[in-house]
Order: C-alpha cells, then sequence, then structure tokens
C-alpha cells in the first residue's frame, strides 16, 4: 500500500502549482505538458490513468483556472479511441481547442437519449451546457445516425452554428450550441463515452478538492486575523468546531478522489460506482465548505471583491456538472458491488 | 388550545387579500415572482398604494396615525404579502427608525419625519454596521465631534442596503470613549446630501448592487438631528432589536418559496417523469415542508405571545437561527431542482448582457441561493443568536 504519487507526477504538480501562480496560459500549459497528462503513451501523451487526472485537476481547482483542460481531455480522449492520433496530437501541443457538445436540453443529468440528428454528414438539433466553446476551434458533436450516436466534427465558426454564450458559474463560459444543416465531418462511435465522462467527472471533483482547499485556507487566515470583541474570532470555540468538521470532511473527500482514481480503468460498473460514489460525497462536501467558509467570514464573503467569491460559487457549480448528488446517489444503489 | 385565526383576523385576511388582488400592480408582482431587482420608482408606488390604504403605518400607534395592528395582525400582513409577491415594505424608515423617533424622539422630529416617511418624501438608510464593527456592533468607530451648534462625523459605515436610493441616513456613531464601548453612542439623523459624504457601491457574490459603504469626511449635522439623549444611543438601537422581530423567520417568504419550488419540480423532467416523482428529490421536499410546518407554529407561538403582552425577547433570537436555515435550505433545493440550468451564471452587473438559455423559473434560481447566504449574517449573525439564546435562555 501506497498513497503517495510518483515521483512525476509530484513534479507535474509542483510545477503546475508554480505556473499557475504565475498566470499561465494556454500555451504555458500545454508547454508544461498538462494536456499531455490526460492521455496515455498509446494516445500519444505520458500519463491518461486517474491518478494523472487527480493531480491536474486539483492544482487547476486550486488556482481557480478557466483554460479549456477539462474539454481537451474529454474531447481528445474520444478522439482517440476514434483513432485520431493526429487530432490528439494537436490537442496535446495546444494548437486545438476543442469541446465536446454532447448533452441536450431536457436531458436533465442523463446523457441520453439525445434527439440530434445527422442526415448525410449535417447536423441538426440544439446541445446544450457546453462548456467553453467560446474561443473553442471545433466542437465535438454527438448525433443520431442510422439509430446510433456518432462523433462529428464542426468548426465552430461553421455556417450554420449559432452560440448562445453566458458565463458559467464554476468560471469560464458556457453556451447552448444550435446547429442547423451543419455540415460535420465524421469520426466515429461513440461507444466510450460513459468512460470518457467518468474520467470528465473524476476530474470535476478533484477541481473542487482543489478549490476546497482553498476556500479553508482563506477561512483559516480570516479567523485567525479578523478581529471582534477583542480578540481573533478564531478563538471562538463554537468556530473551532465547525472549521474542525470543514477539516474532517476535506479528508474525506481527499480519500473518495483517491478511491475514484484508482478504479477509473476498472470495468464499467465496478468503475461508476467509484465515481458516483465520490462525485456525490464532493457534491456535499463541496457545498458544506462554501456555506461554512462563508457563514465563518461573514458579510465580507458576500461580496464580489473578495477573493473568496469565484471559488463560492466554483464550489456550488460541482453539484451541477455531470450529475448531482442524489443522481450518483440512485445510480450507486443501482450499481450493486 | 386553538390553531386558527379569530374571526376578526380572518376579516383582516379577507381585507389584506382583497386588497392585494385589487392594488397590487402584475408588472411588480412579476418582478417580484421572477426575482427582479425593483427600482426606487417601483418601491415608491407600492408604498403610495399602501399609504392610502393606512397599511403603510398599520403597526404603528394610533397616536401617530397607525392602526396598531396586533402581532397577528402584522404577521398575517406580511404572509399574505409574500403569498401574492408584493414587494417587502422598505423597513429603514417605516419599521426601524419611526419606532425609534415614536418612543424617543423630540416632538418636533416626530413631527417632521414621521409624514415624509408615509409619503416617502424621505427614504432612509440604515448606518451602523462598519468594516471592523459587524458582529461586535458596539465596536464602532465613526466619529462624532460636537463643535457649536453641529456634529463633525467622521468616519465610514457599510452594508448600507439600498443607500443608493436614500436621502437620510440614521447612524450610530460614537460621541465619546469612556467607560464601556456601548456608553459613548449616540443615534444620529443625517442628510445624505450634506457635502463630505460619498455612497460607493457593493457588488454581491450574485452580482447585485443593494448594499453599499458609506464614507463620511467632516460632515455637519445640526445638533437638533440628535435622537435622544447623547450617548444613549445604544439603548435605542437595541430597542429597535427587540421591537417589530416577529416577522424575523421570514415564514411567509419560505411558504412561497415553497410553492414555488413545487411548481418549479412539476414542471422539470427527470428521466421523462417530473421531477417531483423523484422519490430522492421528493424526499427533501418533504423534509422541509415538515420543518416549515413547526417553523409556522412557532413563529405564530411567539407572535400570539407577544399580543399576550409578552415582548418576544430572545425567542426572536430563535425565530432568526431556524427561520433563516429553513429558508435557505428552501433556495438550496431550488438551485437542485434547476439541475444542469444552474450552470448559466447571469447577473445583473457581472454579465454583459441577461439572457439566460433555460427555462424561466431557472433563470435567477443560483442567484436567489448566493444572494440569500446573506439572511444567516445579517441582522445579527446565526452564530450572535446562537450566543443570545445560550445566555438570555439557557442561562449558560
Amino acid at each position: 500500500m501506497d498513497f503517495n504519487h510518483t515521483e512525476e507526477r509530484r513534479m507535474l504538480a509542483d510545477s503546475l502549482r508554480r505556473s499557475l501562480e504565475r498566470g499561465a496560459d494556454w500555451a504555458a500549459l500545454a508547454e508544461l505538458g498538462v494536456l499531455g497528462a490526460l492521455f496515455t503513451e498509446d494516445e500519444g501523451g505520458f500519463g491518461g490513468h486517474g491518478f494523472d487526472i487527480a493531480v491536474v485537476f486539483e492544482e487547476l481547482g486550486r488556482a481557480g483556472s478557466t483554460e479549456p483542460v477539462l474539454e481537451a481531455g474529454l474531447a481528445g480522449g474520444l478522439l482517440a479511441d476514434a483513432g485520431r492520433a493526429d487530432l490528439v496530437e494537436e490537442i496535446i501541443g495546444g494548437g486545438l481547442k476543442v469541446t465536446l457538445a454532447h448533452f441536450e436540453p431536457g436531458l436533465r443529468y442523463d446523457s441520453g437519449p439525445i434527439t440530434t440528428s445527422a442526415n448525410e454528414g449535417h447536423l441538426s438539433g440544439r446541445k446544450s451546457f457546453v462548456t467553453q466553446a467560446e474561443g473553442s476551434d471545433r466542437l465535438l458533436v454527438s448525433a443520431l445516425k442510422d439509430g446510433e450516436v456518432a462523433l462529428f466534427l464542426v468548426d465552430t465558426a461553421a455556417e450554420g452554428v449559432t452560440l448562445h454564450t453566458t458565463p458559467a458559474l464554476m468560471g469560464g463560459t458556457i453556451s447552448e450550441v444550435t446547429l442547423d444543416r451543419v455540415a460535420g465531418e465524421a469520426v466515429g462511435n461513440a461507444h466510450t463515452l460513459q468512460q470518457r465522462l467518468a474520467a470528465a467527472t473524476l476530474a470535476v471533483c478533484a477541481d473542487a478538492l482543489g478549490a476546497m482547499d482553498v476556500a479553508r485556507d482563506m477561512t483559516l487566515d480570516y479567523l485567525r486575523t479578523r478581529k471582534q470583541f477583542g480578540v481573533p474570532i478564531g478563538k471562538f470555540q463554537a468556530l473551532q468546531h465547525r472549521m474542525a468538521d470543514v477539516a474532517i470532511e476535506i479528508e474525506m473527500a481527499r480519500s473518495a478522489v483517491i478511491n475514484a482514481a484508482g478504479h477509473l480503468d476498472a470495468a464499467g460498473p465496478t468503475r461508476d460506482r467509484h465515481i458516483s460514489a465520490a462525485k456525490n460525497l464532493l457534491g456535499r462536501t463541496a457545498r458544506l465548505v462554501a456555506e461554512e467558509a462563508v457563514q465563518m467570514h461573514g458579510g465580507i464573503a458576500m461580496t464580489e471583491e473578495y477573493a473568496l467569491a469565484p471559488v463560492t460559487r466554483r464550489l456550488i457549480a460541482v453539484d451541477h456538472r455531470f450529475g448531482d448528488e442524489d443522481w450518483h446517489l440512485a445510480r450507486f444503489m443501482r450499481l450493486e458491488m | 388550545m386553538d390553531l386558527n385565526y379569530t374571526e376578526d383576523e380572518v376579516a383582516f385576511r379577507d381585507e389584506v387579500r382583497a386588497f392585494l388582488k385589487d392594488k397590487l400592480p402584475k408588472e411588480l408582482s412579476d418582478k417580484i415572482a421572477a426575482n427582479k431587482m425593483l427600482t426606487k420608482e417601483d418601491y415608491d408606488l407600492w408604498h403610495a398604494r399602501l399609504d392610502d390604504q393606512g397599511y403603510l403605518a398599520g403597526a404603528w400607534p394610533k397616536e401617530f396615525g397607525g392602526a396598531e395592528w396586533t402581532a397577528v395582525q402584522k404577521h398575517i400582513f406580511e404572509e399574505e404579502c409574500a403569498r401574492a409577491h408584493a414587494p417587502r415594505i422598505v423597513p429603514f424608515g417605516v419599521a426601524m427608525l419611526a419606532p425609534v423617533l415614536q418612543a424617543f424622539g423630540s416632538k418636533e422630529q416626530q413631527d417632521y419625519y414621521l409624514p415624509r416617511i408615509l409619503s416617502g418624501e424621505d427614504w432612509w438608510c440604515q448606518g451602523y454596521s462598519e468594516p471592523g464593527a459587524g458582529s461586535d456592533l458596539a465596536s464602532l468607530k465613526t466619529k462624532a465631534v460636537r463643535e457649536g451648534d453641529h456634529y463633525i462625523v467622521n468616519g465610514q459605515k457599510t452594508w448600507t442596503t439600498l443607500g443608493q436610493y436614500a436621502n437620510k441616513i440614521f447612524c450610530l456613531v460614537r460621541t465619546s470613549s469612556e467607560g464601556k464601548p456601548q456608553e459613548g453612542i449616540s443615534f444620529l439623523l443625517i442628510d445624505m446630501d450634506t457635502p463630505g459624504i460619498e455612497v460607493r457601491p457593493i457588488i454581491l457574490i450574485d452580482g447585485v448592487h443593494e448594499v453599499n459603504e458609506v464614507w463620511f469626511t467632516d460632515v455637519k449635522v445640526p445638533v437638533e438631528n440628535l435622537v435622544g439623549e447623547e450617548n444613549k444611543g445604544w439603548t435605542y438601537a437595541k430597542y429597535l432589536l427587540t421591537h417589530e422581530r416577529t416577522g424575523i423567520a421570514g415564514v411567509g417568504f419560505s411558504q412561497e418559496g415553497l410553492q414555488s419550488l413545487k411548481r418549479v419540480a412539476r414542471q422539470e423532467m427527470q428521466n421523462g417523469r417530473p421531477l417531483i416523482e423523484d422519490p430522492l428529490f421528493a424526499a427533501r421536499l418533504a423534509r422541509i415542508e415538515i420543518d416549515l410546518m413547526a417553523m409556522a407554529t412557532t413563529n405564530l407561538r411567539v407572535v400570539a405571545a407577544a399580543d399576550a403582552g409578552k415582548a418576544p425577547g430572545a425567542e426572536s433570537s430563535m425565530l432568526k437561527v431556524k427561520g433563516s436555515i429553513i429558508r435557505q435550505q428552501i433556495n438550496d433545493l431550488a438551485r437542485r431542482a434547476v439541475g444542469p440550468w444552474a450552470q448559466p451564471f447571469v447577473s445583473e452587473q457581472l454579465s454583459d448582457n441577461l439572457f439566460h438559455p433555460g427555462p424561466d423559473y431557472a433563470a435567477k434560481a443560483t442567484n436567489v441561493y448566493l444572494n440569500n447566504r446573506k439572511i444567516s449574517i445579517y441582522g445579527g449573525s446565526n452564530e450572535v443568536q446562537r450566543g443570545i439564546i445560550t445566555k438570555a435562555i439557557l442561562g449558560l
């Protein structure tokens, strides 16, 4: 038994943390190998396993990064499965930004059945919750072709593609995408979608872990420095005990992420049971940490100007991506070991 | 034991209902239902209609032109307004300053200010909290130094709600640093257009501008704007905190929130069925409804005791703690109910346009959830309230 990350992963995490602190942009992240870490050697990368994903996204979450790394891993993974090594290489090098356009309005957190259709290579339909589509080069669109879900590449700027973009709760942007007879390049089927969504869900959990560490540290700092009634408010036992509970729950969340990362390559049901366990627990914990951080800070944490605001929103967004607490609880209960 | 309203109370409720049906403009109730910010004109219009009916001063004593509502009547009024999506009465003038002036103000102050509150000529805001004086309000530092016929005020107030609409502010200021901090505080009425006052907006985490910082630099305030005696301001502020506290549980808002949540859960689909039929979600909804039923009765018990002559003291702290938690849980569930539509985050001050791609009911769910994290913080945080309960009720 060994709960330490490998030397390589530790080095990646350290250098990633340092460059994010210096404000690393997309090119810098690619240069650092962050994108390569999301793919296996067979796919042209040097990672691709659960713990590679966990270390990378924990740092991105800590830094509050809005670079489209999750999107690169999710769309790139599906492209790798479809044998498009050429595109994966471009993604890893930072030269191509692709995001998956799969979910549709009305599905809530389910990944199907979709209704977007492909007729003779032309796509029509509406896709929801497409993250970081703004600024992407291509969309990887799922559509029904001969009764099966297939994947197509579409230029984000192509004729017939309309984006309705808003800021996203987690940071960055989120778009509704309308496709009106858009020419798409067929890339293959979507048989590995669940596996790739599992990896993306793990990424969201690890991202939340990094953000929770930040919320805890900011709150601790505030408890040590904010004085009321002549003493730092961290001297009040009522707050001390709540802070202790926050610290305990974050360690539980860390373990849940380890469990999920360690089972990402397992067979479908085992993998999904662990992913659902982690996502359910992280959803609960992220909310607890966000709410406790705000409450223990008091009014200052209600303001946009204070640095906790985007962290709070990112933590609340966790439960709305790739299935909430209840969705994963129900799936966990269905997946008997 | 009788859980029903008396005949008179039912008649009053029906009268309020009829008034709301007749006089509440649909544009206003639509805005409230959609959780949109109201403008100053919206509030002014609503206050004028309430004043025509005698409802604006409903809670005031008869000698000041009020209807001297009982605590139960006040409760009924608030409950019906929440149900009808009526704007709340902006409390700062009507419900906060007026009772202090009625109890401690001079005859001149009463005659001058009270009618202006009802007519809408004056919009008051509250200058209590400071950056360094939140939970520990008595440590406030904004100073008023007497110079001839004036006080010279210097300092900074914060969390001034709707201060951007106000032409007047009532402030707690330090007039003495002798003795206990509570003993050197005075209650001062200040014109917002006095030279030296600057209002700066604070944008909240959901992107709205509803609170402000107010800065005072050598602001000259006539001595006749002092309420009551110098250095007795803490007593008046505390009077305010124990007065009019029966609405503090926000039961009406919670009941309305629960109804609107159920409407959303009937429309939002999951696995081809309405979300409200999902056993996990339905259980969450049921637990909150059970809590709210008990909360409503707890609230009425305190209201009834107030009518029986027992001024609610620390009991209002219980109402505040549990009432705010229940309201926040309903907001939390409303956010969960909209599912992935909580992700597009559109806000008045932080977004270039206000387009939200989801169903109408989803547009503000996250914003309301985030904004109402304030209700367990403001007006004495829940930690402060629990401290009051442990001391005043439990004797620990």
